[in-house]
């Protein structure tokens, strides 16, 4: 295309305000981030905008054999959403080491690797090879991942298990750990609380909530699974609630995500507790949405007189 | 080209019969080469029981007006809404994506097979094997006479031949019980087929049986369709593929079908 017009943060007159936030050792120049699964390894939105202006990019959850992921049908289009079940398809941690990451370092931005696996010397290993990257600012422990067999969520709905992975993978990995919990739970509070305690630098929440969509005509599941992960504004109403929950039960920060499509929800997760956000399934429906949400977290702080991003996080009025 | 989303201006919208239409949509920037096969995922407005695009085949490219045309048959409340639009109202399009059919390098006998609204990948593909000089031939089939559509316009890029179910037009039966597929399959030395997965694996398995070179447009529903919701997968020798990016054109010898 002659012209392509890749989507750029609009240069405006008026100052923009201070929208940098930081996630334990990570600076992030912006609190917007996108949601492991959604953004491929960045490279694919590369036509369609410049990802080094995001505050950091999850890629693809990881796992240290190759995985084929689950059968099709995977996807299932839901009122204000979808149903996943993808099942961490991907090469492995060592060709995502020496065939994706070297194209990643190009990235003026926070790379992180959202680590999974099926036992605890999976994710020991996995995070071990992440851990040799230099340009991988951080991982993201996945123990809620709500579509494979073994492992993922089955890790995250109890304290127990919560300490046993986290606190593995602590001793291996040096940078910035961020574990992201399942909202499938009663109390996520009491479990965000072991993973903080078990060594955790961050929160992210919410993964998908576990869901099923029938066709009535065939009488059959949509889904090759049956049971799939739902996303999508349809859940950011129960992300807010258990943001709000974990930001009064945890002192480190919080990663929000769950249906954010524009620059009001973000600010929404960021007055019930979260630090920084991620974009998920909207970038599916836009790929430059995630310019779009930083511009307007900046019109936002603007309007209402805010000189800086940290000044309205967790500063819901009651 | 590289991807791009756009605003573009319905300047047509042909209804060619009670549930088909061809929208021709301007596209503001020049457009670059677009190859028979690939698609677009529209984003459809004021609908509010759907969250996701849509993906159509691009019909046919126009580079002197720079339209794109999409062919939308209406199936549900998005492609009701798609296919509604009116003209000078905007579609936000993804275009183009996935990859595209294998042009031969020497003009050769051909065979397009298309049921449904699967026909709208193969008329950009008629009219690129016409412009090489391939002896193209076209095999549709629908439902009834009213949904086969578009025929003169097939009709200009090689000879076409039809079948229906109710026996209105053409031979009566299913596209792959066509007589042309029984009697003359050995002279054609390439068949490029799009339409319902059963015909297409028909269509497939009789090419393989005699070793014809066969390529298919799969249809799989898709959340992204530019390779990273991982969603629409088919499976292949070589494992787990997206249809929107390693495909939506798979040659038939890539295919884990039992055929």
């Amino acid at each position: 295309m002659r012209l392509h017009r890749r989507a750029s943060i609009q240069h405006k007159s008026i100052k923009m305000a201070d929208l940098s936030t930081t996630i334990h050792k990570l600076e992030l120049k912006n609190p917007v981030l996108t949601a492991s699964g959604t953004f491929g390894y960045g490279l694919e939105y590369d036509d369609f905008l410049d990802v080094s202006l995001l505050g950091g990019i999850v890629v693809k959850g990881t796992t240290i054999h190759p995985r084929q992921g689950n059968a099709y049908p995977r996807m299932a289009e839901t009122a204000s959403g979808m149903l996943n079940s993808v099942g961490l398809q991907n090469r492995g941690a060592r060709y995502f080491a020496t065939d994706i990451y070297p194209k990643l370092t190009k990235y003026n931005t926070n790379v992180l690797v959202n680590v999974s696996g099926s036992t605890i010397e999976e994710y020991i290993a996995c995070a071990e090879i992440i851990n040799e990257l230099d340009h991988i600012a951080g991982i993201e422990l996945n123990i809620s991942c709500p579509n494979v067999k073994e492992g993922g969520m089955s890790f995250g709905t109890s304290c127990g298990s919560i300490e046993n992975v986290v606190s593995a993978v602590r001793k291996v990995y040096q940078k910035t750990m961020i574990v992201k919990l399942t909202p499938n739970v009663t109390d996520i509070g009491e479990l965000a609380r072991a993973a903080e305690y078990s060594g955790a630098d961050s929160l992210s929440l919410i993964n998908t909530l576990l869901g099923m969509a029938i066709n009535a005509e065939t009488r059959k599941p949509v889904l090759a699974t049956i049971t799939g992960g739902l996303s999508g504004p349809a859940i950011k109403p129960i992300a807010l609630r258990m943001v709000w929950e974990v930001a009064k039960a945890v002192n480190v920060p919080l990663v929000g995500m769950g249906g954010i499509m524009n620059a009001t929800d973000a600010i929404e997760f960021f007055l019930a507790g979260a630090s920084a956000i991620q974009v998920g399934t909207a970038n599916y429906i836009d790929p430059t949405i995630t310019l779009k949400i930083i511009d307007g977290i900046d019109s936002y702080l603007n309007y209402h007189k805010f000189n800086k991003l940290s000044d309205i996080i967790g500063c819901l009025q009651l | 080209m590289r991807k791009t989303v756009q605003n573009l201006k319905v300047i047509e919208n042909l209804q060619l019969n009670d549930d088909h239409h061809l929208l021709q949509l301007e596209v503001p920037d020049q457009l670059e080469t677009i190859f028979p096969g690939q698609f677009a995922n529209l984003l459809v407005n004021h609908s509010p029981g759907v969250f996701l695009r849509r993906p159509f085949s691009i019909y046919s490219v126009d580079y002197i007006k720079n339209t794109i045309s999409v062919f939308i048959k209406e199936i549900g409340e998005g492609t009701r809404a798609l296919g509604q639009t009116p003209v000078n109202s905007y579609i936000n399009s993804m275009f183009p994506l996935g990859n595209s059919f294998t042009i031969p390098n020497e003009p050769e006998k051909i065979l397009l097979v298309g049921g449904g609204s699967g026909v709208a990948s193969l008329m950009n593909l008629a009219q690129e094997l016409n412009k090489n000089l391939n002896d193209v031939y076209i095999l549709i089939g629908a439902r009834s006479s009213a949904d086969l559509v578009e025929l003169e316009h097939f009709s200009q890029y090689g000879t076409v031949y039809t079948t229906t179910e109710d026996g209105t037009q053409g031979e009566k039966g299913y596209v792959t019980n066509h007589s042309i597929l029984r009697d003359q399959f050995g002279q054609f030395k390439r068949i490029y087929s799009c339409g319902p997965e059963p015909m297409m694996r028909a269509v497939a398995a009789k090419a393989k049986s005699q070793s014809v070179f066969c390529e298919v447009s799969l249809e799989n529903t898709m959340a992204c369709g530019f390779g990273v919701c991982l969603c629409c997968v088919t499976e292949t020798i070589e494992g787990h593929k997206c249809v929107c990016t390693d495909g939506p054109v798979f040659n038939i010898n890539q295919l884990k079908w039992q055929i």
